[in-house]
């Protein structure tokens, strides 16, 4: 079955991941840039990094022919610098513009500040400016409820359109509010602190297959990027078929991605050699 | 050996995980008897040992170091 990983920090993985997701069936990670685990002190470091994420690591993931997309924002932990912020900020467009890049995240909320409200903003403003599509992060466990629903209150202010924007690490207490409001709704699976594979799947069968996407966001903490292999054994043991799988985890990455004319990769239909 | 905070600090995320694991278990297993709309004329014996041990681990009256051998001990009552 082919799989695309939505949500995949390869910067902080090895090279032996592409290849195992390689033999399991992934053919394309998306990198939204993130927080390197320490606060950056300037914006030239941030300049670096987009450049590894849209110039350096397609070539790495094309080693195993695996397509590697990416997107750049100045992630909300460290959007608590605004001077900083702004100056990433100016200095994103001419990422947005490279072959590889498919829009603006991850922004979002961390713990929910003044400075942070301010960077979303910020950062959803320049995508709808560049007509580029959104990723937004939603805070950890504690947090998450609160940052979400202050997220859909900052995005409603907003002249957005829904349908650009993908809400990630939603959970049982924030999926429903997300999708109601029109958004794309993301389950990110890790082994302790997200949602689990089951959860992933008990939420698929209690609210379709329309608007959600499953992804690992694999990084440099603890989490693994065949949890989302996990979810779709899980997903398929429980009898759901090989083309419902294929729906949620090929063709509705294609569905949300594919609004920025650089991802190429179209849904895939399964047919039988009889009706050929 | 841990002192009692670090214990909490160490654990209290994975226990959450746990806890978060059986109650989408429960939620699952509910959803499944509304989707099949059949009576349930008596309860499922695993189910009741589940909500038994749910109970037991939720009394706070003393401390104690037997919780988890008194579940192995619940659990050896359930026949296959």
């Amino acid at each position: 079955m082919q799989i695309i990983q939505p949500h995949y920090h390869a910067i902080a993985r090895t090279t032996q991941d592409y290849e195992r997701m390689a033999m399991s069936g992934v053919v394309a990670v998306c990198e939204p840039a993130f927080w390197a685990g320490f606060d950056r002190r300037y914006p030239e470091t941030f300049l670096d990094y987009f450049e590894q994420i849209s110039e350096f690591e397609p070539t790495r993931a094309a080693q195993y022919g695996i397509r590697h997309f990416c997107w750049v924002a100045v992630n909300p932990k460290e959007a608590e610098n605004s001077e900083l912020t702004q100056e990433v900020l100016r200095a994103m467009p001419k990422f947005l513009e490279k072959p590889t890049c498919l829009g603006v995240g991850e922004t979002g909320l961390h713990k929910s500040t003044p400075k942070e409200f301010k960077a979303l903003q910020a950062h959803v403003e320049m995508a709808m400016e560049h007509d580029q599509l959104v990723l937004i992060h939603t805070p950890h466990l504690s947090d998450k409820a609160h940052g979400t629903k202050k997220t859909l209150e900052v995005l409603k202010e907003m002249d957005v359109d829904p349908s650009r924007i993908w809400i990630d690490h939603v959970e049982e207490n924030t999926i429903e509010s997300v999708l109601d409001a029109g958004y794309w709704a993301g389950m990110t699976l890790y082994p302790v602190t997200k949602c689990s594979p089951r959860r992933a799947v008990d939420l698929l069968e209690k609210y379709g297959n329309e608007r959600l996407l499953v992804n690992s966001s694999a990084d440099w903490g603890p989490s693994d990027p065949f949890t989302l292999q996990e979810c779709i054994l899980e997903y398929r043991s429980r009898g759901h078929s090989t083309q419902e799988a294929i729906e949620i985890f090929h063709n509705n990455p294609c569905r949300f991605l594919g609004q920025n004319p650089k991802w190429d990769i179209e849904p895939i239909q399964l047919i039988t050699a009889e009706t050929v | 050996m841990l002192s009692p905070q670090q214990i909490l600090d160490t654990y209290y995320l994975e226990a959450r995980r746990d806890l978060l694991e059986i109650a989408a278990l429960l939620d699952r297993y509910d959803a499944a008897v509304e989707r099949e709309a059949t009576p349930i004329t008596d309860e499922n014996a695993k189910l009741t040992m589940m909500r038994q041990a749910l109970s037991q681990l939720s009394e706070t009256n003393s401390p104690s170091t037997t919780r988890t051998a008194d579940l192995l001990e619940l659990f050896a009552t359930l026949k296959a």
